[in-house]
This record gives structure tokens, sequence and C-alpha cells, in this order.
């Protein structure tokens, strides 16, 4: 049940009419307030004309995840009332517009129905077509402002944040929130049982999404050349980048760019650019999502093995083929980890959240070119694309940065001559050279068999000595990734594994379960390879529920191919549907699958 | 097989360049390709024009896809940075390669399938890209490597060794690359070496996308009777049209031209090209004309060569881009960074 401060609303409307500014209003005023907050996108893969729902949860605990319960609906959507009512969680409400009433069509009795004419009330108030709709919008904000007790100072400051010395708009704004807020006010008890109560929850907390905290990322870690062809979830990645580097990259003399990005003609292109850059001694990446990566396979096993870094972002999605492009899932982590024909095997980094979006960006390019091999860092739709209220982010200015072992002129002057793919230091990983830099340090970059002299090879031994090499290095990659972030609570003989985006629903449902004298201790897998933390947590549990958003179970298989996790223990709790995880989903499979085992 | 390394033994006697480099250090690898490949005289022209233009060999960055002609690479130069990358990409390498390292100098090598069938997406976004490169298409109508299937570039009627006679349109090269604003476009034949090393020198030279179209006989699966991608046929219906002269940048034009045949260009680093045009109606500096001359005369079969097309005035990539004159990939990391304590900033804005 919904309670103060603990609120689930969700708001369906048309996309393409201009309501996300208004959605973000609320959210932020909310946040204002001092409340956590996490708003979810629900859009169509359309651009203009089908129903989009915006989802935001209030919850004084900051829990991250959405939550299955729907208490106050507004159905700004005729084509979708019927289904948004059912969706509403029995004892919550629902606001629709009642310029057309429907009492016919709205007949639950669990639930309160409200009427507000939003539409004739913009009619009256507004003139022109567009303005009527974009003023109905921040009508129905005003509306939950008086639903909820929001701070009307609040939205005022951000109205006036937002459009700045454009007066009018914001008395126009502020005349359609009164429109809404008074019509409330009279006509229903205001505010509700479930409200939101201004506490001082979120400071040092910020609301972004994981692409923005992703490009940001980039742009700290000194990336240069970006290349990519547009494909959605990845897209507002690229699109955030070049605004940091519009703002941070441009010579105020000059005028003069320190960036280039590269908007390729397919995936196999943009990343045929990274390589070309990254080999060229630049810090270079990619975003793209499921689609994109099935191009790039490739060339990633190039990357791999004639040993060239490259930084690849790939905001999953709803797999397989396109799928649901607009939807979230999990289920590209097998087809990252061995991308490419032949013994191919790559890092890949999981975010769990836009704070850790951009640490992990950063980490990406140094491990890339630490390993001298491609990285890729598996987000997802919901955190790439969807608001989430993070710590914000620190950083170091102090950062060096780790170009891994690359020969400058003058070592190479000391040398008497270079060969690429010597280990000399016995970790695998050998010495590289930058084009143009020193006669000596020329070498031949190819994907096909090599010795470790770097020449042209079909002997099979001197092959294997270099991809035996390469499995050196893999045990190099295993000590240097992220650790998983482990919970230990009492000594528990059971517990949950997940990874990314997994993290928020599970560690709600901890919570949840520990209210129940359930104990389950926690791993998140913040990296591939499993480094020895992984392996000695699976070894120490009995059981290990697994949680990802994906049908064929990928990161357990992945846990027994790379660390023989036995299967035996490894209970899979998927969520596939394309939404994003819920902690009532994991408790309710936890506690379905003890009892299983208990029966059995 | 292990590659082979030539021995690098001096030779008093044989003349140096400025940078005191004898042609054979501009040498690569022993060639593996067939004897008799026409791949194998486009090698020998290329050290010829880098010897001759006194490259440093680590400032240039030689890159190639997939195929017998992809493979020469390792054939020239050892002593430069060289990518032999997947079929079909190597515009794409370039591309990123060029835009980290605006400095070096870039020749792509290429085959009519790595280019004009798998790799055409690649091809001509370069091309729009003018992308500051030179590109050199060895051009033998078949795929070499996997045994002599036909490519893109077969002609219409040309006969296979064993089979049918190709029947489709082919993709031709320079008219693709004349419709897509390529600002440097020959053709050539392996076997011209004399107008094939002026041609490289002047394409390694311009600022933008050269592109060479040069016909490459296959000895091994495309150089018999009825292929018309073969020694004999080319030299029987191949046409000079404009001729080319390079001149170093501290040189004067001396040689006395023909009134109305002689077309002196001047490149960015100071050098010039004079073209000679055979037959004087030709216009090398129109696109629309260039591309009319060159539909009449393949349509009568003929194999028109030369410089046909240039224009040094168009922007190449870094200059469409806005970029800093600094290679991107020279910038520290530093220098990159939005100013210290600015993060506390950008994060205000997400409050
Ligand atoms: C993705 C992929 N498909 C197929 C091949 C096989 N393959 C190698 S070379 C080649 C054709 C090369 O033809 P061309 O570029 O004309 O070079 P040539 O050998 O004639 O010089 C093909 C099809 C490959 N290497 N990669
Ligand atoms: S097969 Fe043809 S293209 Fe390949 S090396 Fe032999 S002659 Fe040259
Ligand atoms: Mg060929």
């Amino acid at each position: 049940m919904a309670a103060v401060n603990d609120v689930v609303i969700k708001i369906a409307t048309v996309n393409g009419t201009g309501s996300a500014s208004a959605n973000g209003l609320l959210r932020k005023a909310i946040f204002r307030m001092g409340v956590p907050v996490v708003g979810k996108n629900f859009f169509p893969s359309n651009i203009q004309g089908l129903p989009t729902w915006y989802e935001i949860r209030v919850t004084a605990d900051g829990y991250q995840a959405r939550s299955n319960r729907t208490d106050l609906m507004v159905a700004m959507n005729a084509q979708t009332y019927a289904k948004d009512m059912a969706e509403v969680t029995s004892g919550g409400w629902l606001v629709y517009d009642s310029t057309w009433p429907r009492s016919q069509l709205l007949d639950r009795e669990d639930i309160t129905v409200l009427g507000i004419p939003f539409s004739k009330l913009c009619n009256e108030n507004f003139d022109g077509v567009r303005t009527r709709i974009l003023m109905k919008n921040i009508a129905y904000v005003g509306a939950i402002a008086a639903l909820l007790d929001l701070d009307l100072e609040v939205i005022t400051q951000l109205l006036e944040e937002t459009f700045g010395d454009k007066k009018h708009l914001v008395a126009s704004n502020m005349e359609a929130i009164r429109i809404g807020y008074d019509y409330a006010t009279e006509n229903f008890p205001c505010p509700l049982e479930a409200s939101v109560m201004a506490m001082d929850n979120t400071k040092d907390q910020v609301i972004m999404d994981g692409n923005t905290a992703a490009a940001l990322g980039c742009v700290y870690a000194g990336a240069t050349v970006g290349a990519w062809y547009p494909i959605t979830p990845s897209t507002s990645l690229m699109d955030s980048f070049r605004s940091f580097c519009a703002k941070y990259r441009v010579d105020s003399e000059t005028d003069k760019r320190t960036y280039a990005i590269i908007q390729a003609e397919d995936e196999l292109a943009a990343i045929g650019m990274v390589l070309g850059a990254s080999w060229m001694g630049a810090r270079s990446f990619t975003p793209t999502s499921g689609p994109g990566i099935s191009l790039m396979t490739e060339f990633i096993g190039l990357a791999y093995y004639a040993e060239i870094p490259a930084v690849i972002f790939n905001v999953q999605r709803t797999g397989p083929s396109t799928g649901m492009p607009t939807r979230t899932q999990q289920a590209d982590i097998l087809s990252c980890a061995y991308a490419s024909h032949g013994d191919t095997k790559h890092i890949l980094l999981f975010p769990a959240n836009p704070a850790e979006c951009f640490t992990t960006a950063v980490q990406s390019f140094d491990l890339a070119e630490r390993l001298q091999t491609p990285v890729m860092v598996l987000s997802d739709l919901d955190i790439g694309m969807n608001d989430w209220m993070v710590p914000e982010f620190e950083w170091d200015d102090e950062y060096v940065p780790d170009r891994g072992k690359v020969l400058s002129a003058d070592d190479l002057d000391q040398m008497d001559k270079f060969y690429r793919y010597l280990d000399s230091d016995g970790d695998g990983i050998p010495y590289r050279t930058l084009p143009g830099e020193h006669p000596k340090g020329s070498f031949f970059t190819r994907g096909s068999g090599h010795n470790k002299l770097g020449g042209y090879t079909e002997d099979g031994s001197e092959y294997q000595e270099v991809v035996d090499r390469l499995l050196l290095k893999w045990e190099t990659a295993r000590t240097l990734v992220p650790k998983p972030e482990i919970i230990y609570s009492k000594d528990n003989k059971a517990a949950i594994l997940t990874v990314g985006s997994g993290n928020g629903g599970c560690k709600e449902a901890l919570d949840r379960l520990a209210s129940k004298n359930i104990g389950l201790n926690y791993c998140r897998v913040k990296a591939f390879p499993f480094g020895e933390e992984v392996k000695g947590f699976v070894e120490k549990h009995e059981v290990i529920y697994v949680v990802e958003q994906n049908r064929d179970a990928q990161l357990k298989t992945l846990l027994m191919l790379d660390i023989e996790a036995n299967p035996d223990k490894l209970v899979s709790l998927l969520h596939y549907n394309g939404m994003p995880l819920n902690a009532g989903f994991v408790v309710d499979s936890v506690l379905k699958e003890m009892a299983k085992a208990c029966a059995a | 097989m292990s590659y082979i390394a030539k021995p690098k033994v001096s030779h008093p006697k044989l003349p140096k360049n400025k940078l005191g480099l004898t042609e054979r250090d501009y040498e690569g690898s022993v060639s593996t390709l067939c004897a008799g490949c026409g791949h194998d005289s486009i090698t020998s022209a290329i050290i010829q024009a880098v010897f001759e233009l006194d490259i440093e060999p680590h400032r240039l960055a030689k890159i190639s896809g997939i195929g017998c002609s992809s493979k020469t690479p390792t054939y020239f130069m050892s002593e430069s940075h060289g990518f032999n990358s997947v079929h079909g990409r190597m515009p794409s390498v370039t591309t990123g390669a060029n835009a980290a390292n605006r400095d070096l100098m870039y020749v792509g090598v290429s085959g009519d399938g790595d280019s004009l069938s798998i790799g055409a997406g690649q091809f001509v976004h370069a091309i729009r890209r003018n992308l500051n490169m030179c590109y050199l298409i060895e051009n033998n109508g078949v795929y070499g490597l996997t045994k002599g299937q036909f490519s893109a570039s077969a002609d219409i009627g040309s006969k296979p060794k064993k089979g049918l006679a190709n029947q489709q349109e082919p993709i031709d090269a320079v008219s693709t690359a004349l419709s897509l604003g390529a600002t440097y476009i020959g053709r050539s034949f392996s076997g011209d070496k004399e107008q094939l090393v002026p041609l490289i020198k002047g394409a390694m030279l311009h600022k933008g996308f050269a592109l060479l179209d040069i016909i490459s006989p296959c000895v091994t699966f495309n150089d018999h009777e009825g292929s018309t991608k073969s020694y004999a046929h080319t030299r029987q219906f191949y046409h000079h049209v404009v001729d080319m002269d390079y001149i170093p940048p501290a040189k004067e034009i001396k040689a006395d031209y023909e009134k109305g045949s002689a077309m002196p260009i001047k490149l960015h680093d100071g050098s010039k090209i004079v073209l000679r045009k055979v037959d004087k109606e030709y216009d090398p500096s129109s696109r629309a004309k260039a591309f009319k001359y060159l539909r009449e005369r393949s349509n009568a079969g003929e194999i028109i060569t030369g410089l046909l097309y240039v224009n040094e005035g168009r922007p190449e990539m870094h200059d469409l881009m806005g970029n800093v004159d600094t290679p991107l990939s020279k910038l520290s990391l530093d220098s990159l960074r939005p100013p210290d304590g600015e993060l506390e900033r950008i994060l205000r804005g997400y409050r």
C-alpha cells in the first residue's frame, strides 16, 4: 500500500506531445523536497502518436529499482484508459481527463477515480493548439502537486531555472500549474493519504541517466575519437558526449575542436574507426546496442588477436534480432563475452547505475590500454535511459591515466630492435609502439597468423605460442578488473548473485526477505573474467540464486564456463519481459524456490 | 611458411635520396604472389614513388583489407607501420587512424573485391568524408585469393577460365568516385610504370581523397583470352588521356609543354603537378565533362587512363570537422579534461 513518501505515480500519455518536460518537472520537484525518486520511461519504438508511460517511484529509503505497484495513475491517453485503469493497485487512485466523461469505462470499485477536465480548462485559458497540449501536461503536474502536497515554491523555482529570462513562460506555466492545483484542491480531499513530505534524503545526490554519465566519463578519460551509428538505446550517449565536447573541447581562441565524432556508415565501420584511432594512440570508443555488436564481431576478433585497445559501450536492449528496441534486457552477456569466431574472449564491465557508468567509462579506457584489447561496457536501457538518483560522483583531479605499455621515442632509441608480441614481463602483455613516433617502432598489425616477433606465420607452434600468451594475459586481466560488490550478513548458506541493473531490485529484495527472517548474502559481479572473490563467494555458498534479465541464464553459464561453478547450486531467477527488474519478482521467486527445495 | 625478411645488404653505389636512403631501404619482405602478378609491379611503383618523394618510412602508414592485393603492404616499406585489417574494411581503419593522427601519410591498398563488393559501403563513405589518403585499387576483375571468381569490376562479356561470361554491369571505381566527389581520381595500369609513378606521387601529396584505379592483371585466374582484364586486352585498348609530371617543391617547371595541353596545379606542400592532356578535348577539372567522356569511351571499349579529375580546393575531413592542427592522439589527456573542480559544477545541473 502507498504511504507518505512511498508512492508510485505513473503518467500515461501519447509520445510526441511534450510530456517529457512535464514529467521531469514533477520528478525534480519531489527530489528538491529532499525525497528520493527514480523515473522510468516506458516508450514505444516510434516518434509520434503511440502510448508512452513515465513512472516515478517516490521512496524514502532510496530504492533504485522499479516497483510493481501503481498507486496514482494519471491517464492522459484515452487509447489506454482501460489498460491503465486495470493496472492501478487496489486502494490507489486514477486521474483522467473528464472533459469527456467515461463513467461506464471506469468501473473499478477498489480504486478512486478522480476526473479533472484538463482539456476544457486549458482550452478556456490558453490559445493555440500546441500551447493547449503543452499546458495540459503542466496542468496535470499542478493537479498531482495538490494531491501529493508538493511544494509550489519549489515548482516555481524549477520553472524559473528552466525558462530563465523568459518571464512570460514562467508565468504561463505557473498559470497551468494553478489550474490543475486549484481544481484538485476544490474538488477532492487533498492531499491524499499517500503524499510527499519534505525530508533530507537527497543531499549529495544527483539525478542522471547512465548514458549521460558514461559520456561524461569519456570526456574525463580524455577520449578524442568517437565513432558510432545511431541505435536506441545508445544514441543519447553520443549526443551527450557531443554536447559536453561542445562545451569543454573547443578552443576559445581558434574555435577549433579537440575531438572527432564520426557518424559512421554502419557499426562495422564504427568499430573499424575505433581500432584505427586506438592503433594511433588516441582514446577512442563506440556506443552501440545488440544489433551493432552483431555487426562488429569480425573486427572485435581482430582487436583481440592483434591486441588493439578499444572501448565499446553496449547499452543492451531486448533481443533477439530487432526485438523490442525500447525495452531493457541483459541478453548480450554471452555474445559479448565471446564475440567473434575463433578462440576469443573479452573483458566485460557491468555498471549497475549511472554513477558507475561514469567511473566504469574512465576505467574502461585504462583497462583497454593496459591490456591492449577490447573492453565492453555492458549497461542496458534501464540504466542508460532512465533517471536514477545516485550519489554525486567524485573525480580525483590527481587521476593519472593508465596508458599501458607504450614505448616512447626515447625508449626505442635505447633499444636494439623492437618486436611487437614478446612477453618481456611475464604477464602476457607485450609492449606496443605508436605509428609515426620512431623508425625503430614500426611493426605490422595483422589479424592473420603471426609469431611473437610480429611476423606472418602459418607455423602451428609459432601460432600457438601467441594464443597461449593471450591466455596468460587473460589471467592478468582477471586480477585487474573491478572486484564484485559483496555483502555478507551472518553466515548464511544461501545467497543472491546478480549483475548490472539487477542490483537495485536484488538489494531491495534482500531487505524484504530479511524482514521475513530470511537472511541471504549478496554478490554483484562487476566484471568478466571473474576474479578470486567471485570464485570464493560461489564456493562458499550452498545455494546461489542467480538473478539476471535474460531467458537463457547467460550469467550462470558464464560462471560455469569461466570459474567452473557447480551448476547444481546455481538457481536461476530469470526476468526477461523487457521491463526493468523489480524487487517483488526476486522475493516471490526466492520464496517459490525455497518452497520447492523444502518439498523435494 | 614463415615470412622472409629480405637481407639488408648495403650497395654503396645505389643512388640515395635526400634522407640518405636507397630505393632498397623502401622495400619490404619478399613477395609471395604468383610470378607475373600485376600487384607486384604496383608495389615496385610505390617503392619508386616514396623513394623519390624522400618520405620518412615511419611517417607513413600503410593499411589494407584482405586479398592478394591487400597482402602487398608487407612487400614495401618494412620500416613503416602497417595494418592488414579485415576484408573490405580498410577505409574505416584508415578513417579512424587519420582522425587520431592527421600528421601521417596514409596509403590504403585494396582490391576490386575488397573495395567494390564487400567493402563498397566503406569505400564510398570514405570518399564522402574526403579522407586525406591515397587509395589504391589493384583491379584484376576477380577475387584472386579465393581462386578467381568474378568481382564487381568484371566487364560485361568478360570470360572466366571456366563457365559463362559475366553479364552483370560492372561497378566502375572511377565514375563512382567522380559522382561522390573524390578530389583526385586517376586510372592506370600496373604495366605502365612511367605513368603510374607520378600518379602515385601526386596521390600521396594530394590533400583529400585520392583514388587510383590500377588495372593489375591476375596471371593465374584472369589473364586468358576473352578476359577484359588481361595484359593483352589492357595493352590493346589502353589510352592515355591525361599524363602527369610531378615537380618537387623547390624545382621550377622546365619542360616545354605543348601549348594548350599543359595544366599546372600547385599541391598543398608546395610541389606541383603538371597535367599533360593527350586528348586536348579532355577537361580534368570538370566532374560533369569527365563523367561524360568516360562513359562514352568506356562504352566504346576503351580503357581511359591518366589523372582524370583533380580538385585541390575542397577541405579534407579534419577541416570539414573544424579540428585543431595538432593530431588528437598527441594532445595530453590532462589538457582534454574539464578544469579542476568542474565536475561539481556540472553535477549541480542534475539536482
Ligand atoms: C568476411 C570474409 N569473407 C570472405 C573472405 C574470403 N576472401 C578473401 S580475399 C577475397 C577476395 C579478394 O578479392 P580482391 O579484393 O579483388 O583481391 P585480389 O585477391 O583479387 O587481389 C575473399 C572473398 C574473407 N577473407 N573474409
Ligand atoms: S592469384 Fe592472381 S592476384 Fe593472386 S597473386 Fe596470383 S596472380 Fe596475383
Ligand atoms: Mg581482385
